[in-house]
Parts: structure tokens; C-alpha cells; sequence
């Protein structure tokens, strides 16, 4: 199927967002079971289902310009959420690179990159972005290789430092945080930035997960699926705006909840970058309203399974504790047995 | 995503009487990119199986049309270095597994300390290479013996100028108290080479008080012969034969056991496995002591002595 482009839409304000029947199909709905159990949920992104969001490494939906769009705005505003350690400088250049070779290939009506040794061209048509460049001068790009790129990609982007058997947070794009900041965590280790999640660090999770990222290969990324929930369909939920959104949360009754509440995904997806030996981390968010999450029974019934028998730290993380009574009163409907 | 390359012999020029360079390109689509410091697995086609040697590329690691490394014969081998030496042609087709770095330069050095013994310095090529076009601070000091494992001092001597420091070991003997003393903060030091070198070198800079963090080595050998012996499987309750010039990794892969791996030379700890009870002769440079009660690397380690019973 043709992918067709919605015009900008707004993640703030009038929150005119929403998702076609095309992308609610593709929804990855992150539940395979009535359950939620951590656990390292990590398999081979290896390309699955053609026409969903595991078809391509970097997946380009029909919400490509509103979230461009938002992202320059956020920028515009707070232009800490790109950050490069000088020691990025090769890790930019090889995320560069991965973008433009797999957006071509993958979505050439939209993207095409055209190289003559290390004279490349870069067009853009949905932007009308069209870039003669030399790769490995940042001098021969309007900003810097990073920051060029990700303003033309969904989805956030950190670059992890590979060094004494961890991973640093070193580079990144972040614009669109479940609620962490880039410039908060810049330059820690791993396990320093996962410190707020519950319950997960006694299980060893993050030293199965770490031993697992360390040893990533070229061409061999890997992904996995994540999730918390959001009030109103908002990208930018991030720390330093959190005086913007927080009391969004006080708002949700069981009779708005499925207008207010949205399931946010984030598809990770883990890459080994290939010159730098640095591992680049991709966050893609995907928002649905549970007004358009319920149109698919089978999830209305598990999401009101999965959020009701939730252990409260894990939900107080979600930042769902204020509002989880009358979203579980919403959602019972839905669920034959409750 | 196939988990080999195949690449077709594009050169193969002895360079001394006992190191072969051998130039790899694409049969098909173009090389992976690496890192500096990365190996690649070499499938070589001997009569009656295939091994599997790692070999460090030597190229600047943008380049993406070739790979190169280099091979040195190995007296007591289980032919490996023997067949790329004498058997491999210009032209034959093999595969190659992906690039993986066990050897990375580290990202935060303010100057880099390399020290190379003999063959030890194929890693160090790639490393010149990136260092020059990062424009960084870095001394590469290389030890060898004229005629024999000498070979690559001329090309370096041209392309690194007084950053090169040569040691023929017959006249000019590697002296490592004063490249380890007085190196200002933030260096690191990173050594490739036989056993004795890299043990000499860590015990001298940990006297000097060097951190641990910012010593760095890679010590590649292959699996060495031994007795055959035989292990069972618990699980599945399989029996398989190890011959003497087989390591226990390539006598499971051989029985459609597969195990991750990347070094191959008892290092890198993939293919760490479980064992229930029999002896080993631990013969790897990753486990503790207390983990080799009941862990083993059948890359290198063999079985002895009482039956081999693993947890597969």
C-alpha cells in the first residue's frame, strides 16, 4: 500500500492529532499477554510483516510531517535537546550515513541519496530538502551531521559511547521524551540513567540487558517494544516542559478517559554503528487514543487487564497513579469479565 | 541479514618468509564498515572441514572496497595458516564472518600508547589509520625480527614519521620502563602480541601504577591441538567425537550444535557453556577460577581425563 502523508497536525494546543484506520491497524500494541512482566524483551529487528512498523529499521508513517514539524518547534524553544560530546563526532557521521542508505532504499518516492566517492547528495521530497555534501566535513552541511539528519527523521535518537564495558549517553536528538531528558542524562553510564525505573534493577535485568547491547554486530541491530500512557496526544513530555503537561493528569474522568488517555509505544530499535563502534538508539513513539485503541476488542479487553492487575510502583513510574481509577472504571466496559 | 560474506582473494603477496597480507574484495554487494581494532572469522576450506581463524583487518576502516590482513604461519597449527599460505589462490571464493571490534580504540584517550610484537601489529595498521584522520596524540612502538615479522615497518616508518618507534629485537631490544613512565594523564595503552609481551607489559605499568581501565590488549590465538575425546550432550543425550586437531566448538558446530561466538581464541567469552561434571584443561583467558568449576570455552578448552558431560 502507498504510504500517504497527513498534513501537519499539531501535539500541542488544539491537539488536532489522530490516527487513520490504516494506522491503527499497524498499531504495535505491546501486550502479548492479559499480563505486564518486565522482562528483556529484545529480538533481531529483523524485517517481519511488510507494511507494519517492523517492515524497515526506520519507519516512516503518515504522521511524518506533523512530527517534523513539532520537532523544530521544541528545538526553536529549547535548543538542548540535541547535544553532541565532541568525542560523537564519528558516531554522528556513521548515524548519518544509516539513515540516508535505509530511508533511500526503503522509501525511495520520499528520500534519494546519489554518491560519488565521498560526494554525496542527499534529496528530501517530502521537506524539500535537496543537499550537496562531502561526507566527514561538517562544514559542507547547514548544521551539524546529527542534527541535519534528525530533523528528518521520526523518532528519538541517542548515540551511546562504547567504553569500559558500558554505554554512555553521549549524543542525541530527544525531543519527544516519556518524560526523561537528554541533558539530564548526558554523559552518564547505563545503569545510571535507568536508576529511576522500579523493581527492574533487582531482577537483573539492566546487566542482562547491558552484557546483551555491548555485543550488538554491524548490520545485526535489535529492538524492542515499550510503553507508558500520555494525556492528550502529547510528544514533547519531557522534564523541562513538565510544568506544561503535568497537571493534564488531574483532568481524566471515567467519562473523557477515552479522549484523554493515549497508549504511547516506543519502538526501540539498537544498531551498532559501524565506523565509531558506538550503538545508536532509536526511540520511536507511537500514540493512540483509547477511543481509537478500542475499535479492536481484543485490545480493549487486554488493556484493561494488563493496567488494572499493574503493581502501583510500576504504575506510579507510568505516571498513571492520579488518574488510574476512573481510566479502570472507563476501560471495564470493555471487558467481558470485569 | 546472512550471518557470512563472501569475498573473492583479490591479492595474496608474501611479504617475509613467514607473513602472507591477503586482500579480500566483495563477490557481490559492498563490504561492512568497522571499527578500528575489529577482526573478522575466516572460513577456511580444509579437506576434511572447515575452520574458523579471526584475523584483525589492517585497513583504513572507511574503506569499504576491500579487506585486508595479514597471516602468519604457524608452526604448530591445525593448518589454518598453513592452507592460506600455501594453498590459497588469487581468485577463490570464501566466506568471511562479520566484522566485530574486541579491541576498540578508547573514545576519551588524550594519547594513545600502542605496543606491538611481531604480528601483533595487524590491529594497529587500522588503528594508525583512524588515529591520523581523528588527528589524534598516539606513539605506536613495534618489536620484531628483521627478515621475519619485520613487515611493516617500512610503510609505517613513511606514513607515521618519528610516531613510529621500531625495536629489532636482535639489536635494539623493547625497553618498556621509559615508554610507560612520565606519559601524561588520560593516555591509554593498548598491547597486541605473543603472551609474554602482554604479560611483561601489564605487570610493568601496573607497577607503575597504571589503572586497570586504561590497559587494553588483545591476545588472538587459535585453538591448539590435543588428545581426542569425546563429551555428551545432558539434554539431548547426544554423544560426539572431539579429534585432536578439533576444538570442542567445531566438533558441536560440526554436529549442528550451534554457540555464539566471535574471538574463537578464549577471550571474548560468547561462547561461554555449561558443564555438569567430567575434567577440563581450561585453556581460555576469561573465566575466574571459581566460574570454571561449572563454565568452560569450548572454543579453546578441551575435555580430559573422566567423561565431558556439558548442559546442552
Amino acid at each position: 500500500m502507498t504510504l500517504i502523508l497527513k498534513p501537519v497536525e499539531t501535539y500541542r494546543d488544539d491537539f488536532t492529532f489522530s490516527n487513520s484506520a490504516h494506522a491503527i491497524a499497524r498499531f504495535p500494541f505491546p501486550f502479548p499477554e492479559d499480563q505486564y512482566r518486565y522482562s528483556v524483551n529484545i529480538e533481531p529487528a529483523t524485517s517481519r510483516d511488510p507494511g507494519s512498523v517492523f517492515e524497515h529499521w526506520f519507519d516512516i508513517d503518515e504522521h511524518y510531517r506533523s512530527e517534523m514539524a513539532e520537532r523544530a518547534r521544541v528545538l526553536e524553544q529549547d535548543p538542548r535537546r540535541y547535544l553532541v560530546m565532541p568525542h560523537m563526532q564519528t558516531a554522528s557521521w556513521d548515524a548519518l550515513q544509516m539513515f540516508m542508505e535505509h530511508l533511500s532504499n526503503d522509501y525511495p518516492a520520499l528520500f534519494s541519496l546519489t554518491r560519488a566517492g565521498d560526494q554525496w547528495h542527499w534529496r528530501n521530497h517530502v521537506l524539500g530538502i535537496d543537499q550537496h555534501f562531502t561526507f566527514g566535513d561538517p562544514g559542507t552541511l547547514p548544521c551539524e551531521p546529527l542534527e541535519f539528519i534528525t530533523r528528518q527523521v521520526q523518532g528519538d535518537i541517542a548515540l551511546l559511547d562504547q567504553r569500559d564495558n558500558d554505554l554512555f549517553m553521549d549524543a542525541g536528538m530527544v525531543t519527544s521524551p516519556a518524560d526523561w531528558s537528554l541533558a539530564f542524562d548526558a554523559g552518564m553510564s547505563f545503569k545510571q540513567w535507568h536508576t529511576p525505573v522500579p523493581m527492574a534493577h533487582e531482577l537483573g535485568v539492566f546487566d542482562r540487558a547491558l552484557k546483551y547491547l555491548l555485543n550488538i554486530q554491524v548490520d545485526k541491530p535489535v529492538r524492542r517494544l515499550n510503553w507508558t500512557l500520555t494525556i492528550n496526544p502529547r510528544m514533547d513530555t519531557s522534564p523541562e516542559t513538565f510544568h506544561e503537561w503535568g497537571h493534564d493528569r488531574s483532568t481524566v474522568t471515567a467519562e473523557n478517559a477515552g479522549a484523554l488517555v493515549h497508549l504511547r509505544v516506543e519502538l526501540q530499535f539498537m544498531a551498532r554503528l559501524p565506523r565509531s563502534n558506538g550503538l545508536m538508539f532509536s526511540i520511536r513513539t507511537y500514540l493512540i487514543s483509547l477511543n481509537e485503541l478500542v475499535t479492536n476488542p481484543v485490545w480493549a479487553t487486554r488493556l484493561h487487564r494488563v493496567l488494572r492487575d499493574l503493581p502501583d510502583p510500576i504504575a506510579d513510574y507510568k505516571g498513571m497513579t492520579r488518574y488510574r481509577q476512573p481510566l479502570l472504571a472507563w476501560l471495564s466496559q470493555f471487558d467481558p469479565h470485569a | 541479514m546472512n550471518d557470512v560474506i563472501q569475498v573473492r582473494v583479490h591479492a595474496a603477496l608474501n611479504i617475509t618468509p613467514v607473513i602472507r597480507e591477503i586482500t579480500f574484495e566483495p563477490v557481490d554487494t559492498a563490504l561492512p564498515a568497522y571499527s578500528a581494532g575489529s577482526h573478522v572469522q575466516v572460513h577456511i576450506p580444509l579437506a576434511q572441514r572447515t575452520l574458523r581463524n579471526a584475523y584483525s583487518l589492517l585497513n583504513a576502516p572507511a574503506d569499504r572496497t576491500a579487506y585486508r590482513i595479514a597471516v602468519r604461519l604457524q608452526e604448530h597449527s591445525r593448518g589454518g595458516s598453513r592452507y592460506l599460505h600455501e594453498n590459497l589462490k588469487v581468485g577463490d571464493v570464501l566466506n568471511l564472518s562479520r566484522p566485530a571490534n574486541l579491541f576498540p580504540i578508547h573514545t576519551l584517550g588524550r594519547h594513545h600508547i600502542l605496543i606491538a610484537g611481531g604480528i601483533g601489529i595487524t590491529p594497529f595498521l587500522a588503528y594508525s589509520e583512524h588515529l591520523l584522520r581523528e588527528g589524534a596524540s598516539f606513539e605506536l612502538h613495534y618489536a620484531y625480527r628483521s627478515g621475519l615479522t619485520d613487515a611493516y615497518v617500512q610503510p609505517l616508518a613513511e606514513r607515521l614519521g618519528d610516531r613510529l618507534h621500531a625495536y629489532d629485537s636482535l639489536e635494539r631490544p623493547l625497553n618498556l620502563a621509559p615508554i610507560l613512565s612520565n606519559q601524561p594523564l588520560g593516555s591509554h595503552l593498548y598491547i597486541c602480541g605473543p603472551q609474554r609481551l602482554l604479560a611483561s607489559v601489564r605487570e610493568q605499568a601496573s607497577a607503575l601504577g597504571w589503572p586497570d581501565g586504561r590497559i587494553h590488549w588483545e591476545a588472538f590465538s587459535s585453538a591448539e591441538p590435543g588428545l581426542p575425546f569425546s563429551v555428551e550432550l545432558a539434554q539431548s543425550g547426544r554423544r560426539i567425537e572431539v579429534g585432536a586437531d578439533q576444538s570442542l566448538l567445531e566438533a558441536l558446530e560440526a554436529n549442528a550444535v550451534e554457540i555464539p561466538n566471535l574471538c574463537r581464541g578464549g577471550v571474548c567469552g560468547q561462547c561461554v557453556t555449561r558443564y555438569v561434571k567430567g575434567d577440563v584443561t581450561h585453556r581460555d583467558h576469561f573465566l575466574a577460577a571459581n566460574e570454571r568449576a561449572d563454565r568452560l570455552m569450548p572454543c579453546v578448552s578441551r575435555g580430559c581425563g573422566s567423561s565431558l558431560v556439558l548442559d546442552l
